[in-house]
């Protein structure tokens, strides 16, 4: 049996089934809140769910057991000597490779770690405390920390990605920060102006675990890869039926491998030709496969978040994918051949594989 | 006076008499009796949050608003806060 987190406009969902075929509901949590980000610590078997009410604010909420109670964490939230700032949004929550150590990536901007399984919370002040930080500027989804990429058995590295902040690259364990702007081309930036712009809009980041020091980024208008731990980056969209998207997948045992879903472009964010199709490189971004066997492809016009996207790290590789029209796909065969898992949530907003 | 969801958070009171003399004062007290609560009305710099209406004596109250000892304060959630989602 597989079991999803499917986060959505209207509460947390889990799905319990067999690939190939229709999951079943096992249970839905916070009906009628917004839940951004649902994910499983594979280490202790903690949930989380990043929950935003629409009036009582974002918090951050975990449990053993997703059919039953939740306990609210303590934080993450801002500290008392930076009192204008308030968490809007909890984007991410990924393990660490330390013992009981998480990630948070939240808007505006920030990361926090939590060295007790994700019960408490701490700013990470370098990142905040960057020189640059007041000239960053937010994309359409807020000014959002949304990728975090550990180093597999090295918990001094880490990469996050940011909207509209670009990559950022520490391997201190968080106590200094230094970008990894070069070769990221910001097109809707002036070209005069791009050699010193920070407004460089990362839409995901996934490390290949295979080959860490091996990236891939999926930007705002191209996709991106790059083999010297996110230093310098290199455009592989060539071949894609659109260089726009959000969701992206690398697979955990194949580090030429990745996937991408396109939308059309930046104002009109809608699967490419009224087709949806999930694209695929088995040569790190030299070539690119659409596939579409199982999903709609007449008159399709579906709209498909940034988490929104996951895997079961098996192999052959398992992939599940929501759209905001409420339909949960999924493919047993490494995205050959699609599946519907449900066909009626609420909009999707993301999609991680639990167990 | 409290309403769901912020009612069941407050194992099921729906009516505390809680003592201070502002109402930052009394909502602080509010959190600090039922830790549950911590972050639903006040956000994490004591200020309430933008979608949460708090009435005094049936007046938007704010944090620095004065209390008597028989001011009724009633919170509930704002009509616009529904919007984002």
């Amino acid at each position: 049996m597989t079991e999803l987190l499917v986060g959505s406009k209207k509460g947390l969902f889990v799905l319990r089934g067999e690939p190939g075929a229709p999951f079943d509901v096992a249970t839905r949590a916070f009906p009628g809140d917004v839940v951004e980000f649902g994910t499983r610590d594979a280490r202790t078997g903690r949930y989380f769910a990043s929950v935003t009410s629409g009036f009582y604010g974002p918090r951050l909420m975990y449990t053993d057991d997703p059919t039953g109670e939740w306990e609210q964490a303590k934080g993450p939230t801002f500290p008392e000597d930076i009192p204008d700032k308030s968490i809007d949004r909890i984007w991410i929550v990924q393990p660490g490779e330390a013992d009981g150590v998480l990630y948070a990536g939240v808007a505006p901007a920030a990361l926090f770690i939590s060295t007790d399984s994700g019960e408490t919370w701490e700013l990470n002040r370098a990142l905040w405390n960057v020189p640059t930080r007041p000239e960053w500027n937010p994309g359409a989804g807020g000014l959002a920390l949304h990728s975090i990429c550990p180093w597999p058995g090295d918990p001094q590295r880490l990469a996050v990605g940011i909207s509209a902040a670009g990559v950022w690259l520490t391997e201190d364990g968080g106590e200094t920060w230094r970008t990894g702007y070069p070769g990221l081309v910001p097109q809707y930036v002036p070209e005069e102006d791009r050699e010193k712009t920070h407004a460089l809009c990362v839409h995901n980041m996934h490390r290949a675990p295979q080959r860490p020091e091996r990236l891939f980024l999926q930007f705002h208008g191209s996709v991106y890869r790059s083999d010297d731990t996110g230093e310098t980056w290199n455009d592989i969209a060539e071949g894609l039926p659109s260089g726009f998207g959000f969701p992206m997948v690398v697979d955990p045992s194949d580090p030429d491998s990745a996937y991408v879903i396109p939308l059309t472009a930046d104002l009109d964010r809608v699967t490419p030709d009224g087709k949806v199709r999930v694209c695929e490189t088995r040569d790190a971004g030299a070539t690119w496969t659409a596939h579409g066997d199982g999903l709609p492809s007449n008159d399709a016009y579906l709209t498909i978040l940034r988490q929104a996207f996951g895997h079961d790290g098996g192999s052959p590789l398992g992939l599940y994918f929501g759209a905001t029209s409420g339909e949960v796909f999924g493919s047993a065969d490494a995205g050959a051949s699609w599946y519907s898992v449900h066909g009626n949530l609420a909009p999707v907003t993301s999609v991680r594989v639990s167990g | 006076m409290l309403r769901a969801p912020l009612k069941d958070r407050a194992d099921g009171q729906g009516q505390l008499d809680l003592p201070g003399d502002s109402l930052g004062e009394v909502l602080r007290e509010l959190e600090r009796r039922y830790p549950r609560l911590e972050g639903w009305v006040l956000d994490e710099h004591g200020t309430i949050r933008r979608h949460v209406n708090v009435f005094v004596d049936g007046e938007r109250g704010r944090e620095d608003t004065a209390l008597s000892a028989d001011t009724r304060v009633h919170v509930l959630p704002s009509i616009s806060g529904g919007s984002r989602s």
